[in-house]
């Protein structure tokens, strides 16, 4: 039996490691499918991490690197090019390398730290023909950062995710003509920064409240055709703007990868991630999870926040230090689509409790409110709020005490 | 000079070589494209039909009974991907019941094994996610879900390995009689042959008009198709016909082999044989019609859309006869083609040998086919194989659990996989949830390696789908 295996290597991974090791857990095994440890900062190489974490700009690499030399002599075990194909209810890991072979490791504690994957076409269903040159943003961004190739010379982007945004910017530096970001929401789904640094910088037109209606080309892309949205996201006749182009890159959104953790019997929430209690426990006790794998962030420097509460978390669990039964719910109210956690259970140590979350539209000058059974616990101002900026409170646990529920609503 | 010249790798010309292969002939298939498989056999429902369909005492009838009847022990020898799961024909009305009847009656006069009809509690039962309005059904035990782009694959592939010849991306222009049968003008030159195969799929009316009188018309009829993720295939387990009525056919929806969800087709006539777009009213209109057999699919979990031509052709039914001395059309093979194939394939060697071919056996003919599938192999045999192999320890495809050594394997076969979508249909590598957004730029690796290409000459499917366009 092994104390702790984290699952995944990516920047959650390498922060619960770190954190946990720092509590004292000597016996970590850090799981990881690609040859290197890392995770998708090794394809971002472009700059703004850090920033909250170190308090200074990194690229995605130079972030990861930070952690891998804190994870230097602490003995953190790593199986890299190893891919885990199996959790058992009973915290036993399946995985499978060609170093090991097949192996089923169990431990006292686990992090799933798996990240997240691209919503493709076929999830969102845009019409037309099936050539080459449709890409998720992240594939082409491996293919450029990682591997040195072009994968196209006329860009058209669906969707207006920071993985679009930052590769119209790349694409653009690297000689390919970007025509458009189409995004079919009136607003944008990526971060401001991103907006003025990657399109606005390059003249690169943002056509809000629109989507792509049809792909062309028998072999490779020719052409996609885009059309003006109703309030309903439907097409409205009339509008159709055609592109030549040879390429379509996909923004569309990220999903939570869950396949592990649904085979373990844990309960998943709206994320598509698993619903967890502040210490980032899930459902299944023992089995930890942060990052991206419980809900989609914007920041690197989040991630590993949460990542070091679940690695933390798992020391105390594997120490014996067991939280408290009684847990107060966290629910959502006006425009808030989603928390984490869900659960917030009586601490010692923590005066305070962090909840993270996203609303559903853009607001200017509202208050969040966290209601408790009778009142307001507490309220928190904020100028500008928008879906693709999470959110994050910290409430006194003080304020909880009297309380079985309470919801996180937003007062326009 | 051959004996026989094959049009087309679809899975009727792969059944045909298949068949042909057992015995001492030189023969030959040329395809259009780069790989076999590429039309309708790659883009269909993917169900082994019972038989109860077709016009009692048609070709079509006899042709798919014993398709189906066949397919479970040639997928078995030929290690396809097979499940026989039966086929439920479902009535929402009573007027369908009684078209429920009519077709038990049919089925059992086509000779379909094991046909009942089944009433509302069974029905609900055997299938708890359909909605209320499912009156009774056809149940037919002996239908089936198949991997139909492997099933014509494994066929050819025993095929090549007995000999007979495959030229890929080989287009027929033109055909001319000789002194002993054909010459068949490609663009790659021309072919001569005693006897030739017609099996060019929605190209076979115009194959057909180079060398025969014009005597039926192919009529490209368009369905479009919905796959969702394995939550959702877990949600039913046989494949849900409805009841054909005036209005139309019906949609399906089934599990399909690979454990996905099936969801489709429509039938719209278009003017374009090669025409596989899909468009946003089709798909609608699809959704609303499975509507009808059940509320339970999450579309959340779709994965993909697809659309695939049928050949279908003014004559109704099969178009299986000589057009001229020599010339043998398997034409119009629409619906239930991918059931009837193999049947057919054997038909048509029956053809042949009346109109005197001779059949001798083929000395030393070796038949079947194995496959290495990583992920339904024991703890044990995967060791033991990663320790022969390291390559399958090394996961690529993380969503279908798709190793290195699959893949390699899969380009090193007797049609060996040279692009990605290739190496998709050999292995599954990229068919999951995230549609190769991973496993993609690894593929492409890998076969630039094992074909000793640059990544940039790495296709995703037909020739001309660059993927990669300059490197940096």
């Amino acid at each position: 039996m092994r104390d702790l295996i984290i699952i995944g290597g990516g920047p959650a991974g390498l922060a619960a490691a770190y954190a946990a090791y720092e509590k004292g857990v000597r016996d970590i095994l850090i799981i990881e499918r690609d040859a290197k440890l890392g995770g998708i900062l090794n394809q971002c190489i472009h700059n703004g991490f850090g920033l909250h974490r170190f308090g200074e700009e990194l690229s995605g690499p130079e972030y990861a690197g930070r952690y891998i030399a804190m994870l230097k002599d602490t003995g953190v075990e790593v199986y890299s090019d190893t891919m885990v194909l199996e959790l058992r209810p009973d915290r036993t890991v399946c995985a499978v390398s060609a170093a090991r072979g097949y192996v089923e490791l169990q431990a006292k504690a686990i992090v799933l730290a798996m990240g997240c994957r691209e919503r493709t076409r076929g999830a969102i269903s845009i019409p037309g023909k099936r050539p080459s040159g449709v890409f998720t943003a992240g594939a082409a961004q491996r293919y450029l950062n990682m591997e040195g190739w072009l994968c196209g010379k006329r860009v058209v982007i669906l969707g207006s995710g920071d993985i679009g945004l930052i590769m119209a910017r790349r694409m653009t530096l690297e000689g390919a003509k970007v025509l458009a970001c189409v995004e079919v929401m009136p607003y944008s789904g990526g971060l401001n920064r991103n907006i003025v640094q990657c399109l606005h910088d390059f003249d690169i037109p943002l056509y809000l409240s629109h989507t792509v209606t049809d792909i062309r080309g028998d072999k490779r892309l020719t052409g996609v055709t885009v059309m003006k949205v109703d309030d309903r996201r439907m097409p409205i006749p009339g509008t159709e703007m055609d592109f030549d182009c040879d390429t379509l890159l996909l923004s569309v959104g990220l999903i939570p990868e869950n396949e592990l953790t649904r085979q373990a019997g844990i309960t998943i929430s709206k994320t598509n991630g698993p619903v967890v209690f502040d210490n980032m426990e899930t459902s299944l006790p023992g089995v930890f999870a942060c990052g991206n794998v419980v809900h989609v962030h914007d920041l690197v420097d989040f991630v590993s926040e949460e990542a070091a509460r679940a690695g933390s978390a798992a020391a105390d669990r594997i120490f014996g230090k067991l939280p408290g039964e009684s847990a107060v719910s966290v629910l959502t109210g006006n425009a808030v689509s989603y928390t984490v956690p869900q659960y917030i259970r009586d601490s010692e140590n923590e005066k305070a409790v962090s909840v993270s979350f996203r609303v559903n539209k853009v607001m200017e000058n509202v208050t969040i409110e966290v209601q408790g059974k009778e009142k307001t616990l507490c309220s928190y101002k904020r100028a500008h709020m928008a879906p693709g900026e999470m959110e994050k409170i910290v409430i006194p646990r003080v304020l909880l005490k009297n309380e079985t529920a309470v919801t996180v609503a937003i007062k326009e | 000079m051959y004996d026989v010249l094959i049009i087309g790798c679809g899975v009727v010309g792969a059944a045909a070589a298949y068949a042909l292969s057992r015995y001492d002939l030189r023969v030959a298939v040329i395809e259009k494209e780069n790989d076999v498989a590429m039309g309708a056999s790659r883009a269909n429902s993917a169900i082994i039909h019972a038989g109860f369909d077709p016009e009692e005492g048609t070709l079509d009838a006899l042709l798919n009974v014993r398709g189906c009847a066949m397919a479970e022990e040639l997928c078995r020898r030929l290690d396809v991907p097979y499940k026989k799961n039966g086929s439920l024909v479902i009535s929402f009305s009573p007027e369908e019941d009684a078209a429920i009847d009519r077709l038990y009656a049919r089925g059992v006069a086509n000779g379909v094994p094991g046909l009942r009809v089944v009433g509302y509690d069974e029905l609900h039962e055997m299938e708890p996610n359909l909605t209320p309005d499912a009156r009774k059904a056809l149940y037919a035990p002996s239908a089936g879900i198949v991997s139909p782009w492997d099933y014509a694959l494994a066929m050819a592939e025993v095929a090549v390995r007995n000999g007979t010849g495959l030229f890929l991306e080989t287009e027929v222009t033109g055909a001319k009689k000789s002194e002993e049968g054909w010459i068949i003008r490609t663009n790659r030159g021309d072919l001569e042959a005693r006897y030739v195969v017609n099996c060019a799929g929605v190209h076979s009316g115009e194959v057909h008009d180079m060398a025969c009188p014009h005597t039926f018309d192919i009529i490209p009829c368009k369905g479009q198709y919905f796959l969702l993720d394995k939550s959702e295939g877990a949600k039913f387990t046989h494949t849900l016909f409805q009841c054909p009525s005036k209005v139309g056919k019906g949609v399906l929806v089934s599990p399909t082999v690979h454990g996905n969800l099936i969801v489709g087709p429509d039938a719209v006539n278009v003017p374009d044989p090669d025409d596989t777009s899909t468009t946003a009213q089709q798909l609608a209109f699809i959704k609303r019609a499975a509507a009808k057999t059940t509320s339970a699919v999450d579309y959340r979990a779709q994965i993909r859309n697809f659309a695939g031509v049928r050949a279908n052709n003014s004559a109704g039914g099969f178009i299986i006869s000589f057009g001229e001395k020599g010339w043998l059309d398997a034409a119009g093979i629409k619906s239930p083609g991918l059931t009837a194939a193999p049947a057919i394939g054997e038909y048509l060697a029956e053809l042949l040998e009346k109109d005197g071919l001779a059949l001798n056996p083929r000395a030393g003919f070796v038949d079947g086919r194995k496959v290495v599938r990583f992920k339904e192999l024991s703890s044990e045999e995967k060791n033991s194989l990663i320790a022969r192999d390291p390559r399958y320890g090394r996961v690529i495809c993380r969503c279908e659990t798709v190793t290195e050594g699959e893949i390699v394997a899969s380009t090193r076969t007797e049609i060996p996989a040279r692009t990605v979508d290739g190496v998709k249909r050999r292995t599954n590598a990229g068919m999951g949830r995230c549609q190769g957004g991973f496993c993609g730029p690894r593929v492409v690796e890998i076969l630039a390696r094992e074909s000793g290409v640059e990544m940039k000459d790495v296709l995703k499917d037909k020739t001309g789908s660059y993927i990669l366009s300059e490197k940096l």
